[in-house]
């Protein structure tokens, strides 16, 4: 028999409707996800199980796809592009952001604050291409006249406006992790007769290290994948870097460069993919960790 | 007791937030080793006294403190060392605040504050004042876990414990039992008649009970005014000096 407590009203329907609804947007990002992963691999499959060579990909240099009679694919030196540029950004940006998130987080307050805030967000909104502009019209002859240097399109340069860019959405994310620590925690420490920089460095900032980690390393993340700026400030010459004026190519400004002027189905296509898929599985993994990181603080 | 200096003299203590008046132009005394009692309703005023005291003001933006304190004679509603005052007056908030750190540093983070760093030192200081909160039996073993994983009444008696690491001359307790059962309450409120031969303590409290249980001494503060003060017994079988106060600790209010 049916009660009215069975029966299925508008609401009922409704309610149906909108779980099916977020049900099927939640998938379909997950779905376009996956497919995504899958093109690329398929795209670079027939370079990986053809004329790739591990110890060669890995161990050399010489990243000559083009040379039509002794190709090779060496990504030493992008991966040394990469990695040289990221890691200066890093050093710009962990103290920039830590340092903003500090202040906005425990020290500001009122109008200063909200200010504050809303510039850090503009900040992250910046274009790509408009920091790279920024490295290839300001920074590039900065850098020759400041340090009296043939070229200013380098590892230096790129690195600050990667750092730069960077440091925004670090701290904005650095500044949810402190805000997280509960007040009770300050005005405990504070009773206890600290001062204010002993309450952040000994109470807040342990606090909320993780967070902390997780802003860096999603910052790293978006360093890495970073394409535009870095192709254009970074010079684009292939090059192990021994000193920041050097200029270096990226895995990602290389995909960006050549990926148009190859043919579907070639080797250089193919390489192109595979560095995709490397790139992939590298963010991957970054942004797995911080994932991970973060839920270490919600566990405690 | 009639002889001996107050530890603490209060003149015209007037809080204000905004334009709202939290207290009144408040007078009083509190005399060296005595537990003295705060009692009243909700929103009398009774946390905003103490914070004047501690000079915690910062933390309440709109908070404003007139009138004089003095503490040891001297007036410290302008001192410019709040750091060294909050050191020499410990406080219990109502509910526990364990550190996200360990039990042991939840203790030696006050002496470490004010630059003990000899670990036999701090050894003993630890054990010392957890001995004094009646927890040291339960966590010796387990020093290094967080503080905050303790339960709650432990957390609270590690909170007396760390509020007594600086040896403080003044011990501000807010309704410390609000979060905590009966027992632990009865076990905490024993550690503060002991301590009372050290420490000179104000104890706010919601329970009139408890305050005649503990306090020497007692004041019943009502909507921002203090309405009596005098020696606890007094104010629940004495001769009566304002009706309002007899109401309140038998009940009959509202
Ligand atoms: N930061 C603040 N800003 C504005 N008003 C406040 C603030 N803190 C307290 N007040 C107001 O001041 C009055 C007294 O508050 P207080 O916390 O001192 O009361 P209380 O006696 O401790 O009450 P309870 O027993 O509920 O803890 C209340 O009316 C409260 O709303
Ligand atoms: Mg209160």
């Amino acid at each position: 028999m049916q009660t009215d407590l069975d029966a299925r009203g508008f609401d009922w329907y409704m309610d149906r409707a909108v779980a099916v609804g977020v049900f099927v947007g939640g998938i379909s990002a997950i779905v376009f996800i996956i497919g995504i992963f899958l093109f690329v691999t398929r795209e670079g499959l027939s370079f990986v199980i053809g004329p790739m060579d591990l110890k060669e990909f890995f161990g050399s240099i010489a990243w000559r796809p083009t040379s039509i009679r002794n190709p090779t694919y060496g990504i030493l030196a992008l991966m040394a592009g990469t990695a040289s540029v990221t890691g200066l950004a890093m050093l710009v940006a962990v103290p920039f952001s830590l340092g903003a998130a500090i202040y906005i987080a425990e020290f500001a307050t009122g109008r200063t604050r909200e200010a504050l805030k809303v510039l850090v967000e503009l900040l992250a909104a910046i274009p790509s291409v408009v920091w790279g502009f920024i490295g290839l019209s300001i920074m590039n002859p900065l850098i020759i006249d400041l340090f009296d240097v043939p070229i200013g399109l380098t590892v230096l340069n790129a690195g600050v406006i990667l750092g730069l860019m960077a440091a925004p959405i670090m701290t904005t994310i650095a500044e949810d992790a402190l805000k997280a620590v509960p007040d009770s925690y300050r005005e405990a420490a504070e009773a206890m007769g600290a001062t204010r920089w002993q309450v952040v460095f000994q109470v807040v900032l342990p606090a909320a290290k993780n967070g902390l980690m997780a802003a860096i390393l999603l910052g790293v993340g978006r360093g890495f994948g970073e394409t535009m700026a870095v192709l254009m400030a970074s010079g684009h010459s292939i090059n192990i870097p021994t000193s920041p004026f050097d200029s270096v190519r990226a895995l990602t400004a290389t995909i960006a460069a050549e990926l148009g002027d190859t043919a579907v189905g070639s080797d250089h296509y193919g390489v192109l993919f595979t560095l995709g898929i490397f790139l992939f599985l590298v963010t991957f993994v970054i942004n797995l960790t911080a994932d991970l990181v973060v839920r270490g603080v919600r566990e405690q | 007791m009639v002889d001996a200096a107050p530890k603490l003299s209060v003149r015209d203590l007037t809080v204000r937030y905004g334009d709202f008046t939290a207290l009144d132009r408040i007078s009083l005394d509190v005399l060296p080793n005595e537990i003295f009692g705060i009692i009243g309703p909700a929103n009398s005023g009774k946390t905003s006294f103490l914070r004047a005291l501690n000079r915690m003001e910062e933390f309440q933006p709109s908070m404003k403190v007139e009138g004089k304190i003095y503490f040891n004679g001297q007036d410290i509603t302008a001192v410019r060392n709040v750091y060294r005052l909050r050191q020499k007056v410990g406080v219990v908030f109502p509910l526990p605040v364990g550190l996200p750190m360990s039990i042991y540093e939840n203790v030696a983070f006050g002496p470490r504050l004010a630059g003990v760093r000899k670990r036999s030192e701090l050894d003993e200081i630890v054990e010392r004042c957890l001995r004094r909160a009646a927890l040291w039996d339960e966590v010796k073993d387990r020093l290094n876990a967080l503080g905050s994983l303790l339960s709650g009444g432990q957390q609270q008696r590690l909170t007396i414990a760390r509020a007594l690491s600086q040896d403080p001359e003044l011990l501000l307790l807010d309704e410390f039992s609000i979060a905590v059962d009966p027992v632990t309450t009865m076990r905490i409120e024993d550690v503060l008649r002991e301590l009372k031969d050290e420490v000179t303590i104000i104890l706010v409290t919601n329970l009139v009970q408890q305050a005649r249980r503990l306090a020497d001494r007692t004041a019943f503060f009502l909507e921002s005014e203090l309405v009596e003060v005098g020696v606890t017994e007094d104010l629940f079988t004495g001769p009566v000096v304002d009706q309002r106060t007899r109401d309140y600790v038998e009940g009959r209010f509202g």
